[in-house]
């Protein structure tokens, strides 16, 4: 029996080869202020932030541009193709933030409806087939659908990313079930992508064995984005933690701690 | 005296003198070619080549960058 608990430091996140320190990526979008977001970041303890490709805005300065508050050196910048609708656009967003950016990865969004920010599979999947044969590494943001996973793994993304519940939700994770289904079957990393609302969230998320959860609304909203910065990271070191030890089995009777001889007379 | 030509830069319609490279438009612009992508007629300008990419009448330009996002 083991008696070692194991450190995160000794156990990082491998996707598309490249080795993560911490299973927690954020985003930088939503927050009242960039330094309340870089302090928020810092405190999550993340590696990988992400960004979206927008265009300059040519009526003001471009202190604007993130790139003026977020060092690439301290952080992984993980361009995403979000906004994007249909698989032509999401490649060009992509190659563009291949250009921007320090790195081929990018977060491949293909959204198929406005009000639930669902994706559209069939364009996901016809994007992440052209971008793999572009040389990107594809981290593919797509629903708990486990048929779609496997053909976003088919088509040779390097992570497959479903939701815990739609885009800015805060729902938390609605369906443990096909999270945990997705992840027996892909060999790919699964990174749980949106949803997430509370500490309690990704702690539990974590606990259904995936490598990693993003998020981005969670903590930019909270009422103390850095505190909920410091729960969240704490949350999915805990989750991935007691993934690993085991739960123990489920039993709806009780069964005593305390050793039930040895009692006094009555 | 340089002519001047029409083009679009991020959905606006602009006149500038003919004969700019793409580097030369950033920097009227006031903007960082180290930070600033730049597509010319949906093609990716490479960071290296803005100095040698010349700007022509009609070019539908995008200038983009990082701003936050999730």
């Amino acid at each position: 029996m083991t008696v070692t608990a194991p450190t995160q430091s000794t156990e990082s996140m491998v996707i598309g080869g490249r080795s993560f320190r911490s299973r927690l990526m954020v985003g930088t979008g939503k927050y009242a202020d960039n330094e309340t977001m870089l302090a928020a970041l810092k405190a999550s303890g993340a590696e990988v932030v992400t960004v979206a490709v927008r265009r300059v805005d040519l009526n003001r300065t471009n202190e604007e541009g993130i790139l003026h508050h977020l060092d690439p050196e301290e952080f992984f910048l993980l361009a995403n193709t979000a906004g994007c609708y249909t698989a032509e656009d999401a490649i060009r967003y992509a190659r563009l933030g291949r250009e921007a950016g320090f790195n081929n990865f990018i977060k491949l969004e293909v959204i198929g409806d406005s009000e639930t920010l669902l994706p559209n599979v069939v364009g996901l999947t016809d994007a992440a087939r052209e971008l793999v044969s572009d040389g990107f590494q594809v981290m593919a943001y797509t629903n708990d659908d486990l048929v779609t996973a496997l053909r976003l793994e088919d088509v040779g993304c390097a992570a497959v990313m479903p939701l815990a519940s739609p885009i800015g939700s805060g729902l938390g994770l609605i369906n443990p079930y096909n999270i945990r289904t997705i992840k027996s079957r892909l060999r790919v990393p699964v990174v749980v992508d949106a949803g997430v609302g509370t500490a309690s969230d990704a702690c539990l998320t974590m606990e259904q064995g995936v490598d990693g959860i993003l998020m981005n609304t969670a903590i930019a909203q909270a009422s103390n984005p850095v505190a909920m910065g410091s729960a969240m990271g704490r949350a999915v070191e805990a989750g991935r933690e007691a993934y690993l030890a085991g739960r123990m089995p489920r039993r709806e009777v009780a069964v005593p701690s305390s050793p039930t001889s040895s009692m006094l007379d009555g | 005296m340089p002519e001047n030509i029409s083009i679009v830069v991020n959905g606006e319609e602009q006149t500038i003198a003919d004969g700019q490279s793409a580097l030369e438009l950033l920097s009227g612009l006031d903007l960082d070619p180290r930070t600033v992508v730049v597509e010319i007629n949906r093609e990716i300008v490479r960071r290296a080549r803005l100095g040698d990419t010349n700007i022509r009448d009609g070019d539908h330009i995008e200038l983009v960058h990082f701003v936050g996002g999730g």
